[in-house]
């Protein structure tokens, strides 16, 4: 099966409220991409990410992940393809200790205790967070938790990752760090987010939402080089494009 | 505010206590629960009079926590801080149990001071074994002990989400209380009134969190059991020391040793 690309049509969706959240989706993102997803507060990313792992169920349209169609009975195989990071690290690390957690996955795979160790420590290698496995969750800082969250859904072996606010509450430090190790993924990436400059420095490719619509789905340079599309969708240059707020020169 | 504050932290204090290597911690989690339990059930067996039989069981809570490296001023304190309940539970005995059972100089002692004393000397023993049981063993560790020796997986898996979440939900409730107090003025803010508010919103969020974890489990393939890796050893020290101990909590429990040692005291004497 081959789960290497994610393709939506025509979404549509309203919460049971009434608030209509995706108006005609439709969009294709091939293996290996890097796609950033940005859009005001409410313009529907957080309910375009839920239907990608088949969290919510669309009104109308079609989601498909490779060639399946994402039903419930193929979920399981989705999720498993789809690794899910999400906005707030408490929500992910549930287990008692950083290494039961990262093997939480793994073990819900059936695999053998020798394949799960090596998994886990491969996964909290890779991101650089093997010395904090015997630690519990709720005493980590802010950036050992997002970077122990990502491991914990490598370790599933995920052909694609979607990331939801990833650099949200991170110091800078913390931040570049996380761009740098996001960097170095070959997944394909689907990050949503309100952190532009990230957008622009991991992703050759943005989709703009704005009211449940994509507003624009073109290179990232391109997006964020037309000013009147950003101000349209309640957006700005990232701050590595505007001038520069001491000497005024512009970037 | 800072007493809850200084509460939640000295909760943060005893979990991070069962992180610590001592041959106590080392036990296997299944020895220390099921001591604790013979003692437990020893000490409250006793007849509602019963004080000087007690007393013996006090090496229990004092060999563990020497050997476990907890503090003993950290567990009297713990110990005062619940003790408003077990007074006030006992309160009335002195005054409706007034049969005068001995004389301490011309102060006649009644039933209801000793049946209170020994109230009290119970909740102090019960109180310091559980203590030192958390401060001595993982909750985790305990949760694959109860799972092992046959609690349902439901339980299990219940308490580890509810020890796991506490710190969150904690730190929710401190924020909460700050983002109050500082719009309150030291008044009384609103009143109750606002606090009833705030336990709603609390349960609300605790509700959106509750679906949020529920999504990221699912979406690592929880299938309504959760796995873990953690593997057992009972070995022959674990049933040396649990076979060890309950014998000796039951020879503290038939017989009257204070009174016994006494007899010995005065039988060499004389």
């Amino acid at each position: 099966m081959s789960h290497h690309s994610i393709e939506a049509r025509d979404l549509a969706f309203s919460y049971p409220d009434g608030t209509l959240a995706l108006d005609g989706i439709t969009f294709e993102i091939t293996h290996g991409e890097s796609v950033a997803i940005v859009g005001a507060n409410g313009a529907g990313k957080s309910t375009l990410m839920m239907h990608l792992n088949g969290f919510l169920t669309p009104g109308s349209g079609s989601v498909r992940v490779g060639d399946v169609p994402v039903t419930k009975s193929t979920l399981p195989d989705i999720r498993r393809a789809i690794g899910t990071v999400f906005q707030d690290p408490d929500d992910q690390l549930f287990m008692p200790s950083v290494y039961e957690d990262v093997a939480f996955g793994p073990m819900n795979l059936g695999l053998p205790p020798d394949e799960v160790d090596a998994r886990v420590v491969d996964a909290l290698t890779q991101v650089d967070a093997l010395h904090l496995k015997d630690r519990p969750p709720y005493r980590l800082s802010g950036g050992e938790k997002r970077a122990v969250a990502i491991a914990t859904v490598l370790a599933m072996c995920p052909n694609a990752l979607i990331l939801d606010e990833p650099s949200s509450n991170l110091d800078p430090r913390a931040r570049r760090r996380l761009i740098g190790l996001l960097s170095t993924f070959t997944h394909t990436k689907i990050i949503a987010t309100h952190d532009l400059d990230l957008a622009l420095a991991l992703c050759e490719r943005t989709i703009v939402m704005s009211s449940g619509r994509i507003a624009a789905d073109e290179r990232t340079s391109d997006i964020f080089a037309n000013s009147e599309l950003l101000d349209a969708c309640g957006l700005e240059r990232p701050l590595s494009m505007q001038g520069c707020p001491v000497c005024g020169t512009s970037a | 505010m800072a007493s809850l504050e200084q509460e939640i932290y000295e909760f943060g204090q005893l979990d991070q206590m069962s992180y610590q290597d001592t041959p106590v911690h080392r036990l296997d989690p299944r020895a220390k629960v099921l001591t604790t339990l013979v003692f437990l059930v020893c000490v409250v067996s006793f007849d509602k009079y019963a004080v000087l039989p007690l007393l013996p069981f006090l090496v229990f809570p004092v060999a563990m926590a020497s050997l476990g490296n907890i503090p003993g001023g950290f567990l009297l304190r713990k110990l005062l801080i619940v003790s408003p309940f077990a007074i006030v539970v006992g309160i009335f005995n002195p005054l409706l149990d007034q049969q005068t059972v001995f004389y301490l100089g011309s102060w006649g002692v009644s039933a209801g001071w000793i049946s209170y004393l020994s109230i009290l000397l119970r909740f102090t023993l019960t109180t310091l074994a559980a203590l030192i049981l958390i401060g001595t063993t993982s909750l985790t560790a305990i949760c694959a002990g109860i799972e092992r020796m046959g609690a349902p997986d439901v339980f299990a898996t219940q308490l580890l989400f509810l020890y796991r979440y506490i710190f969150v939900l904690a730190d929710e409730v401190l924020r909460m209380s700050r983002a109050r107090a500082l719009r309150s003025f030291g008044r009384k803010g609103m009143g109750i009134g606002v606090y009833s508010n705030m336990l709603g919103h609390l349960l609300l969020r605790t509700y959106a969190r509750a679906q949020r974890i529920y999504l990221a489990m699912t979406c690592r393939g929880f299938d309504g059991h959760v796995r873990t890796m953690r593997t057992l050893h009972f070995a022959p020290r674990d049933a040396l020391f649990t076979l060890g101990w309950s014998a000796v909590f039951v020879v503290f429990r038939l017989f009257n040793v204070p009174i016994l040692i006494g007899q010995f005291i005065t039988g060499l004497v004389s």
